[in-house]
């Protein structure tokens, strides 16, 4: 079976094409904000303009009889997007007559990592823009055992490196600039169990850039201190849940002091440490059609009426 | 004598437990955190695990007594007894609830209320391990402090909600028992376990 899946929850429209045992193809169409950061209503218009082409030039290498089904991100994510993803899927499935299959992102981003590294019960760090979460399976459902109680690590990021003048996406300018740190500056670390928090951190960090301190600097405490906080959740969570693998899925995924550090944390437990290719920890549509094809192959669907996006959709609400 | 005893290993997600004659709680170098960050840490919250433990003897919870702290370690009383899973019913789950109105009367959130962190022995109820204990007069968090053993009576017990009455009448005793077990009720609700969307937009 084929299934072709959108994912554009935020700033990176993609398609992916999948079948039960590979990926077929990915193709991106990602918003680049030309200053500050995502602007909903801009992103919106971004994907709008872009998805027609897109759709045409996924269908000019794989023709659309050979789709059996479609699936699409149906939230979490910014509302306006996500109404676009979901009309184009819309579309396509009355079009070409396949089922359709709404899926949450979060979900996804756990079940394309699970496949591409063969895990099957992790513990999981889902770590991105809008979102922080130690995830991991219970009674037949996914919950979440701690998350950030403010903002996403991407997101502060971002914040960080905006505010001393570097242009989105930010986390990979702030991981080139902590390589050349060298003196730790102290920042404040807050873990509330398995919860933790980054706008104080945040602030703490615009406050040395003020103060006329290096921005490597800067970049390097903040990333020992953050990652250690979710490292240190990551670790909690094992413990507690009495499991030995940890998956890292999500963008901020790709930072490689993030996964040297976990790596770390589960060679010292006698765990294992598990992250997909770095083109599939990021959002994209081969996710949503992998997650897709395997809820169909469930029996489920998901009908027009149903196909309603979803802002706040959280993982725990997925019937499994 | 000692030479029979048997010596149990926990590693927990922070700290690494050695029961022996005595128990000992090392809080070990996590190589994963650079030192500047790893050292304070640990200290801190060794620290504050030995004043949060006095404080609660202080107000009539029984707790082992600390018989040395070094750095990251504590080293405690052993305290014997039946781990309260194994011994749990109504009279006890009130005593908790008694003792649980003490720490929140004193501003102390224990932070992992569940069954496994109490021993109970003639009578008498220990709660062994502060590890994520805090200092606070937020409703919010004694809710949450609460809302965790609920979940644990859930997890653990047929009759949960029994043993949940019977801690909600020990609580009861503190003044503002009525506000937080109504945060309580909300928190299962809005419940990070089923939808927390319907109460915070824009997450």
């Amino acid at each position: 079976m084929i299934a072709l899946g959108i994912e554009g929850t935020a700033w990176n429209l993609s398609i992916g094409v999948v079948d039960e045992n590979r990926v077929i193809l990915v193709e991106d169409r990602p918003y680049i904000p030309k200053e500050g950061g995502i602007h909903p209503r801009e992103a919106s218009q971004h994907h709008a303009e872009v998805i027609g082409e897109l759709i045409r030039s996924v269908f000019s290498k794989i023709p659309p009889q050979k789709i059996d089904l479609v699936a699409f991100s149906q939230g979490p994510g910014l509302g306006p997007c996500l109404r676009i993803v979901a009309t184009a899927a819309r579309a396509l499935s009355l079009k070409l007559n396949i089922p359709l299959i709404g899926v949450n992102h979060c979900h996804a981003h756990v079940e394309i990592g699970r496949w591409m590294c063969g895990v099957s019960d992790p513990v999981v760090l889902y770590v991105s823009g809008g979102n922080s979460q130690i995830i991991s399976k219970k009674g037949g459902r996914y919950r979440v055992f701690g998350e950030t109680l403010d903002i996403g690590i991407g997101n502060a990021l971002d914040k960080l490196a905006r505010y001393m003048g570097l242009q989105h996406p930010g986390g990979p300018k702030i991981e080139k600039l902590a390589k050349n740190g060298r003196k730790y500056l102290k920042l404040p670390y807050v873990v509330k169990g398995m919860d933790f928090s980054f706008s104080g951190l945040v602030t703490a960090s615009q406050k040395l850039y003020d103060r006329g301190e290096r921005k490597e600097d800067i970049a390097y405490s903040f990333q020992e201190t953050a990652f250690s906080m979710l490292a240190e959740v990551s670790e909690r969570a094992m413990a507690y849940l009495e499991k030995d693998d940890l998956l890292l899925v999500g963008g901020v995924g790709a930072n490689k002091r993030l996964k040297e550090m976990l790596k770390i944390m589960c060679e010292d437990r006698e765990g294992n440490f598990y992250a997909p290719p770095t083109e599939f920890m990021g959002d994209n549509g081969a996710m949503i059609a992998y997650t897709g094809l395997k809820l169909f192959l469930k029996g489920r669907e998901t009908s027009i009426d149903e196909s309603f996006v979803k802002p706040d959709y959280r993982i725990e609400e997925v019937e499994l | 004598m000692l030479g029979f005893m048997k010596v149990k290993r926990y590693i927990g997600g922070e700290a690494e437990v050695i029961i022996s004659e005595v128990v000992e709680k090392i809080r070990k170098p996590k190589r994963y955190r650079i030192p500047e960050i790893d050292e304070e840490l640990r200290k801190k919250r060794t620290r504050s695990e030995v004043r949060i433990m006095a404080m609660a003897r202080k107000v009539g919870v029984a707790t082992p007594i600390v018989l040395d702290v070094e750095g990251d370690k504590i080293i405690m009383e052993r305290i014997e007894g039946e781990a309260v899973k194994n011994v749990m019913d109504e009279e006890v789950a009130r005593k908790i609830g008694e003792a649980v109105a003490k720490l929140h009367r004193a501003g102390i959130v224990h932070g992992d209320l569940t069954p496994m962190n109490m021993i109970y022995n003639n009578g008498k109820l220990y709660f062994v391990d502060f590890g994520l204990a805090f200092h606070t007069h937020d409703i919010e968090a004694k809710g949450v402090d609460i809302h965790v053993f609920f979940e644990s009576l859930k997890a653990s017990f047929e009759n949960w909600e029994k043993l949940k009455d019977a801690f909600i009448e020990g609580y009861s005793c503190y003044e503002r028992a009525k506000e937080v077990l109504e945060r309580v009720k909300e928190i299962e609700e809005r419940g990070r376990y089923i939808d927390r969307s319907k109460y915070e937009v824009n997450r």
